[in-house]
C-alpha cells in the first residue's frame, strides 16, 4: 500500500481545513489548531493503513482539535478579574461577527457539523465519518446547530 | 471518496431551503460567506515546526536553474534525490521507496541550492553538501561512490573505465544501468561519463543538459 506525498493532502484540502477551523474556533485559534492539526497529521501519517479517504482523515483530526479545545475551555474557566473574553473581530476573517459568535457558542459536535454542512458543503456521510456519528446523527447535529442559532442570530 | 463533492457546487437548494425553514431566513447562505485566508504561510510555519520535532523524513523544493527547473530532497542525512524538469513525479517515488511524509521545507535544502548556484555561476568545482545513498544499493551505489571520489570537475570517464576501477572490468553494461538510475545527478557526476571513445552515450536529464555541464566545466569543446 502506498500513500502519496503528504503535500499533496497540504495542496488538496490545506485551504477548507484552514477554514473550518476558523469558522470553529475564530481566527486566533483557528491559526493555531491548524498548525498543530498538520503537525499530528503528519505524525500518524505514516502508520495510516489505506488512503481511501485522507480528506475525511485529516477533517476527523481538526475535529478532534476542535473538541478538546472546548474541553480546555471549559476546565480554565477565565479568572474573575480578568476583562470579559472579547472576540477579536479585526483579525476575523469572518465576515459576519454576530453569527460565528454563535456558532462557536454551539456545542463542539454541532458546529463542527454546522461548518462542514454550510461551509464546506459536505454530504452528511462525510460529516457522519468526521464526527464519529452516523449519517441520521449527523443531520440531526446541523438540525440541532440550524435551530439553536436562529434562536440567537437577529435577522 | 464518490459521495465527496471536489467542485464546491452549492448542492441541492431544496434540501437547504428545508432545513432553513419554511419563513424564508438565509442563515444556510450567510454560513456559507468566509472570506479566504491564504494559508501557505500556515503550512510553511507548521512544516517548519515538525521538522524541529522529526516529523519531517522527506524536505523538497524546486529550484531554477541553467538546465530547468530541478527539484531537491533531502532527508535529515543530506541530499537524497534531484529531479530534473520539477517533475511531481519524484515526489511519489521518494514516498514509496523513503517515506510517505514528503513536504515542501526549503530551509532544508538551503545548503545545496547555495552550492548549486555557485556551481552554475563557475564559483564552485566540488559539492560539500552531505548526500543520502540510501536510494542506490549494491554495486550500483559502489560504481556511483566511486564516480564522485574519483572523476573531478572537467574530467570525463568512460563506462569500461569506471567498471576498472570498481575492480570489475566486465561490469561496463551495469556501470551504464548505475548511472542511469543516479539518484543525485549534478552533484554526483554522472554526466562526466562517456562511451569508450567519447561518445556522449545518454542522461536522465537529457543529452543536452549532459552536453551544457560538460561544456560548462571545460571537458568539451566546441
Amino acid at each position: 500500500m502506498t500513500l502519496p506525498p503528504f503535500q499533496s493532502l497540504l495542496d488538496a484540502h490545506a485551504p477548507d481545513l484552514h477554514r473550518f477551523l476558523v469558522a470553529a474556533v475564530g481566527r486566533h485559534d483557528g491559526d493555531d489548531l491548524f498548525q498543530e492539526t498538520v503537525i499530528s497529521a503528519l505524525r500518524s501519517y505514516p502508520g495510516l493503513r489505506h488512503a481511501d479517504n485522507l480528506r475525511g482523515w485529516l477533517f476527523t483530526i481538526a475535529h478532534r482539535k476542535v473538541i478538546d479545545q472546548a474541553r480546555r475551555r471549559v476546565r480554565q474557566p477565565v479568572p474573575a478579574a480578568d476583562p470579559p473574553v472579547v472576540p477579536q473581530l479585526d483579525a476575523d476573517p469572518l465576515m459576519d461577527a454576530e453569527l460565528w459568535d454563535a456558532v462557536r457558542r454551539l456545542p463542539p459536535k454541532q458546529r463542527s457539523a454546522v461548518v462542514q454542512r454550510y461551509l464546506l458543503d459536505r454530504p452528511y456521510a462525510e460529516i457522519a465519518a468526521v464526527i464519529g456519528s452516523s449519517e441520521d446523527a449527523a443531520r440531526q447535529s446541523v438540525r440541532a446547530g440550524l435551530q439553536r442559532l436562529r434562536q440567537e442570530v437577529t435577522r | 471518496m464518490n459521495a465527496t463533492n471536489p467542485t464546491n457546487e452549492p448542492r441541492g437548494r431544496s434540501d437547504r431551503r428545508g432545513l432553513d425553514g419554511a419563513d424564508g431566513d438565509d442563515l444556510g447562505e450567510r454560513l456559507r460567506r468566509v472570506d479566504t485566508t491564504d494559508v501557505a504561510a500556515l503550512v510553511d510555519t507548521a512544516l517548519r515546526r515538525a521538522d524541529v520535532e522529526g516529523l519531517v523524513d522527506v524536505g523538497w523544493v524546486v529550484e531554477d536553474t541553467p538546465v530547468g527547473p530541478l527539484t531537491l530532497a533531502a532527508t535529515p542525512a543530506g541530499v537524497v534525490r534531484i529531479g530534473f524538469g520539477g517533475d511531481e513525479r519524484v515526489l511519489e517515488e521518494l514516498a514509496s521507496e523513503v517515506s510517505p511524509r514528503v513536504v515542501r521545507l526549503p530551509g532544508r535544502l538551503d545548503e545545496v541550492r547555495r552550492e548549486l548556484e555557485e556551481y552554475f555561476a563557475g564559483r564552485r568545482r566540488t559539492f560539500d553538501v552531505p548526500v543520502d545513498r540510501r536510494l542506490s544499493r549494491g554495486y550500483r551505489r559502489t560504481v556511483l561512490e566511486a564516480l564522485s571520489r574519483e572523476v573531478p570537475y572537467g574530467h570525463t570517464v568512460s563506462y569500461q573505465e569506471l567498471a576498472e576501477r570498481t575492480g570489475n572490468p566486465k561490469a561496463s553494461r551495469a556501470v551504464g544501468s548505475a548511472m542511469a538510475t543516479n539518484p543525485i545527478p549534478i552533484v554526483v557526476p554522472c554526466h562526466r561519463v562517456l562511451r569508450t571513445g567519447g561518445a556522449l552515450g545518454g542522461y536522465g536529464g537529457g543529452l543536452d543538459t549532459k552536453v551544457w555541464l560538460l561544456r560548462h566545466e571545460g571537458a568539451l569543446l566546441g
